[in-house]
Parts: structure tokens; C-alpha cells; sequence
């Protein structure tokens, strides 16, 4: 069985973000970015499950920009055999990644899709149920576990609900969505990283996958939230009471 | 029913062409969740805001689930408000558990059936699960986690760990598709005992409804953390603890000092991850986004992903050793020191609960 896992490229989860003073986004100029950390948990269980036999090829592929390679690199360093770059200019939403993925799940045959829950960037939580949805897959997300039957071909996930666990059984093929619990993603050793340099990456562009890439939506202002006016430090637990009853009133 | 779907029909056909009228009449799909036949808080939130989109909304419930639990779920909702005009009920098995397959096309099945303008749901996990599915289905792209509505098609969404707003026009000619955060629109509506505007209930019908998918993907079992204290995502103070617990059993002071205050128990991910308790009580951009009226966080150091999911509390207080904690630059009041004296001195101190 084959593995697709989709990757992105993302401001680095550490970095304090500044919105751009015309409004019209976050500063991504000079700026690190990586690869984004719901995706590097879902690369370490692809490649988990080919380690332990249940797979036999791991293919990453990410979408965007030409710098897109640095990340499917990096996705390649930590042990994915080949890459798949979609290149495009224009910006990406959600609903055109899930139809690029749902065009590369029909030319490559992955038996299963592993996508993180959500980019650190846009927060949208969607891409992996909307490719589901359109390929018509059961979906596993927020998996914390997932246990691959291969003879059987299903897969048992555990989801992160509200309130407490969910388990599932999934028939393959199906799309996987992670949460943080599902694994601690691996370092790409030096070896590893000389190595990727001489892995494949192939090169599509949306038109290649007759996808057209039309938002349904426009962004039409990036502000800074409003900030919370600083606060004082008490010296005892006994003003801190007092604050809270008398002056906030909360208790 | 069939002339209130082609009155529908026709409403969405004209309102297409005069893009921007703002006399367009909107009609609202509100996605109904529900628990031992209750209404939950955060779809009173979804019919909260679906209320701002418009003052000629016309609202229509869809629950769908089988037995007296939903009939009685049903019941709630046709006297939940009088801006609730109608309830739609779809009664199968296939919706007795939250999967993502039959509800997606349920939700897909309804849309094609009433013509809604908008489809609204809570951003719990359900939402979040069900909701962009159902969006692919009807390809358009739905707009997750809303907090702000500034008119039927203009929506404010934090992005970036809530470190950025955006504000974002639908400009598709689908269904606006909207997850909203439950704390952003919080309920005033209280049960109208009275039933005057109590909204007729009808089933959905599943006659069409194609199957295919269904079956691929089956329950197992729900692991749910019994907890007597108030739920994390409506209560109104939240005690959290971090890192600096060190044990589980000292994680029990939070516990403590939570049922004192009336308060939920929270945690950040480094509290979870070492597994003091269990995840679901994490807060941040990957665990619950609270709002409450007191947040008070002891050993939290706030990085930006734990921020994000408690910012917008009334009242912060933190208690932290280190006096450079970032939290301290979001906390209303803030105390240096070590919270295993400050604690079970707040535990003696406080005054007990109403």
C-alpha cells in the first residue's frame, strides 16, 4: 500500500507574527518558515507504518510557491521516498487543495491520505474532510491512534473529541486528519538530509491536474487583534482576593 | 413544504443576481447537536449569530438522530425562539453516532432541499468534523471559527493562534457556510415556556438519500471523561494549571481550588503531554478556545498557543515564579510567587461559592 501524506510550508509556530501595516496580511517576508507541525506528525506515522511493513511507499507532496521544495526536502530528509510539488503563484485555499489531492489520489492510488488537523496559518481545520468528501473516503480526524489491519484493511483511529475519546473503524482507502498526540515526529539526520538531495521530486502545475483554482471568497482586511491593556502585579494573595471581589467583581 | 422550497428556490435565484442588495432575504440552516435531549449551549450560540445575519432570517433547525432523545431534542428546539421557524428532524440510525459520512450528506441533502442562503454550525469537534465535508460536497468553502458577523456575507475569523483577524467577504454563489466560535456569540435566549412560537417540526425525507458512503466507517466506542464540574467551553471562571504542577497529584490543588471557585479545570499541552490530566481539558489554538469571565492560570508561562485559546476572557490572573512570564503581559492581575504556597492559601482564603 501506498501513503500520500500532504505537507505545507508555514510561518514557523514560534515566530511572533506582525500583520502588514496596509492590512492586506501577516509579514511572510524574511521570515522563518517550516513545515507545519500537525504535517510532520502526520509524515512520522506514514512512515512508522512502512517501518513496520504496513506500507510500502511514503510519497509527500505540498502545494504553493517554489519554496514549497525546501519543505517537501525536509519531508524527503526525514525519510518520505519521493516528493510531488504543485506549483502555484496564486494563492491556495482549503477547497483547491482538496481537489489538487483529490487529482494526485487518482494518478498515484494511495491506499491511505494522512493530513495534519490544521496549518498553524489559516487555522481552517478543513482541507483533509473536504478531500474526503469529495473522494468519497471515511475520515478518521483529530486521530491520536491509529491502528492499520492490513489484512482486513481496516484502520481502528481514536479521535480527539470534546469530552473524552472516539474510536472508529475505517475501510480503506481512507483519510487520516492528526492531532498533536499521534507521535513525536523524528529529526532528519545529516545523513539523511545529503541523502534527500537525490530523491525525486515531480513538478505538476493545477492546470497539469485540470483543477481550477477560483476562491469563493475574498480576505478583505488583516488587522491586529485588539490588545489587552496591561494589568497590575498584586504582592499578596490577600490584595489578589480583594482585587478580585471588589475591583473585577468576579468572585 | 414543496411550495416553501420553490418559494425558496426563487428567493436564492433572485437574491444571486442583485449581488449586493442589502434587502436580499437570507434563510438560515443551523445544524442542531443535542445530549439527552437537550439542546446544547453552543447551538444556541449558532442560532445567536445566525440572528445577526439578518432581521428577516428565517432560521430552520436541522437534528438529526433516532428515539426519544431526539424527539425531545426536537421539542426544545421548536420553542427554543421565535426566530426559529421551523425544525427539521432526521429520524435513522444512521445518525446515531457522530459520523462524518451520513451527516455530511445529510447536511448536503437538506441544503439541496431548503436553499438556504447560509448553513451554520457551533465549531465544536462535531462541526469541525462534519462541517467542510458537507462544504466539499456542495463545493463551496466554508468559513471555520467566526467571531464577528458584520454582514450577511462579511465575517471576521482569527487566523495565526488568533494573533491576526481577518475579515473575509463570501463571494461564492453556494450556500455561505459558517463554523462559529460558541464564546464570540454567547446565548441570551432563554426556553420560551410559554409555546406561542412554538415552530412545527418536520422529517426530513431520506428517501434519496444516497447511501454509498455509508457503512465504511462504524463507531466503536465513545471514552468520555465523566466530570461533575461545569464544561470547560461554557463555564464561567477556569482554573488552569501548567507545567510547573509537576505531578498529577499535585495537579489536584487545581482540582481543589476549581470546585471551591464553581470553576472548570483546564490545562496547557505541557501538562497534558506529561499527563497530569487528560487531553480534552487542554486550551489553546489546538485544545478548547474558552472565554470566561474569570481565567486564572498557575504555572502557565503563555506561549502564544496557549494564549490563543484564553485571551478573550474577561479577567486573567496568573500566578507564576518567573516574573518575565509572558503571560503576565496578558493578565489583569498578576502575582509573583510559587503557587504551592499561593494555592492552599487562596484554598483557605476564598470565600466559598454561592
Amino acid at each position: 500500500m501506498k501513503i500520500m501524506v500532504a505537507i505545507k510550508r508555514v510561518v514557523d509556530y514560534a515566530v511572533k507574527i506582525r500583520v502588514k501595516p496596509n492590512k492586506t496580511g501577516v509579514e511572510t517576508q524574511n521570515v522563518k518558515m517550516s513545515m507545519n507541525p500537525f504535517c510532520e506528525i502526520a509524515l512520522e506515522e506514514a512512515l512508522r507504518m512502512k517501518e513496520s511493513g504496513l506500507a510500502s511507499e511514503v510519497v509527500a507532496v505540498s502545494m504553493g510557491p517554489a519554496q514549497c521544495i525546501d519543505t517537501l526536502r525536509t519531508g524527503l530528509a526525514m525519510g518520505a521516498d519521493r516528493g510531488i510539488h504543485v506549483e502555484s503563484t496564486e494563492a491556495l485555499f482549503p477547497l483547491s487543495v482538496a481537489k489538487l489531492l483529490r487529482a494526485l489520489v487518482e494518478v498515484e492510488k494511495p491506499g491511505l491520505l494522512i493530513l495534519g488537523k490544521q496549518a498553524i496559518d489559516d487555522d481552517c481545520n478543513q482541507t483533509g474532510q473536504m478531500v474526503a468528501g469529495l473522494l468519497n473516503w471515511p475520515q478518521g480526524t483529530f486521530a491520536s491512534k491509529v491502528v492499520l489491519d492490513k489484512e482486513k484493511q481496516v484502520l481502528t483511529v481514536d479521535r480527539e473529541v470534546d469530552g473524552g475519546l472516539e474510536t472508529l473503524f475505517l475501510d480503506l482507502p481512507a483519510v487520516i486528519t492528526t492531532d498533536l498526540r499521534l507521535n513525536q515526529p523524528r529529526y532528519a539526520t545529516l545523513p539523511n538530509i545529503m541523502k534527500a538531495k537525490s530523491k525525486i521530486i515531480k513538478k505538476y502545475t493545477p492546470k497539469d491536474l485540470n483543477v481550477e483554482i477560483k476562491p469563493d471568497f475574498e480576505v478583505v482586511q488583516v488587522t491586529e487583534p485588539p490588545k489587552r491593556k496591561g494589568g497590575i502585579i498584586v504582592s499578596s494573595v490577600d490584595e489578589l482576593i480583594d482585587k478580585l471581589k471588589n475591583e473585577a467583581r468576579v468572585i | 413544504m414543496a411550495s416553501i422550497a420553490v418559494i425558496r428556490a426563487l428567493r436564492r435565484r433572485m437574491s444571486s443576481t442583485s449581488s449586493i442588495s442589502p434587502s436580499r432575504s437570507i434563510s438560515t440552516l443551523v445544524l442542531g447537536e443535542f445530549e439527552g435531549g437537550r439542546i446544547k449551549p453552543s447551538c444556541l450560540s449558532a442560532v445567536e449569530a445566525a440572528k445577526s445575519l439578518g432581521k428577516d432570517n428565517s432560521i430552520s433547525m436541522l437534528l438529526a438522530g433516532s428515539g426519544s432523545s431526539l424527539r425531545e431534542a426536537a421539542a426544545m428546539a421548536a420553542s427554543l425562539h421565535p426566530s426559529v421557524s421551523e425544525v427539521l428532524v432526521a429520524d435513522s440510525d444512521m445518525f446515531a453516532h457522530p459520523l462524518a459520512e451520513p451527516w455530511a450528506k445529510l447536511i448536503h441533502l437538506a441544503q439541496q432541499k431548503g436553499s438556504y442562503s447560509h448553513v451554520i454550525a457551533s465549531s465544536g469537534s462535531f462541526g469541525k468534523n462534519i462541517f467542510p465535508r458537507a462544504a466539499a460536497l456542495l463545493d463551496v468553502s466554508p468559513i471555520t471559527d467566526v467571531v464577528e458577523i458584520s454582514d450577511s456575507h462579511l465575517f471576521v475569523r482569527p487566523i495565526y493562534a488568533g494573533n491576526a483577524l481577518s475579515t473575509v467577504r463570501y463571494t461564492g454563489a453556494g450556500p455561505c457556510m459558517l463554523t462559529i466560535r460558541s464564546t464570540s456569540f454567547p446565548a441570551s435566549t432563554i426556553i420560551d415556556d410559554s409555546k406561542s412560537n412554538e415552530a412545527p417540526i418536520s422529517q426530513v425525507d431520506l428517501s434519496t438519500f444516497n447511501e454509498e458512503s455509508v457503512g465504511k466507517s462504524r463507531f466503536v466506542k465513545l471514552a468520555s471523561q465523566a466530570t461533575e464540574r461545569p464544561d470547560l467551553g461554557n463555564a464561567r471562571v477556569v482554573v488552569t494549571g501548567g507545567r510547573a504542577l509537576k505531578t498529577a497529584e499535585n495537579f489536584k490543588m487545581i482540582e481543589k481550588l476549581a470546585e471551591k471557585l464553581g470553576a472548570a479545570v483546564g490545562a496547557t499541552r505541557a501538562a497534558v503531554d506529561a499527563g497530569y490530566v487528560p487531553n480534552d481539558l487542554q486550551v489553546g489554538q489546538t485544545g478548547k478556545i474558552v472565554a470566561p469571565e474569570l481565567y486564572m492560570a498557575f504555572g502557565v508561562s503563555g506561549a502564544i498557543q496557549h494564549l490563543a485559546g484564553m485571551k478573550d476572557s474577561k479577567v486573567i490572573v496568573a500566578v507564576n515564579k518567573d516574573a518575565d512570564a509572558p503571560i503576565f503581559q496578558v493578565a489583569d492581575y498578576g502575582l509573583v510567587g510559587d503557587l504551592f504556597e499561593v494555592i492552599p492559601e487562596l484554598l483557605e482564603k476564598l470565600p466559598e461559592k454561592k
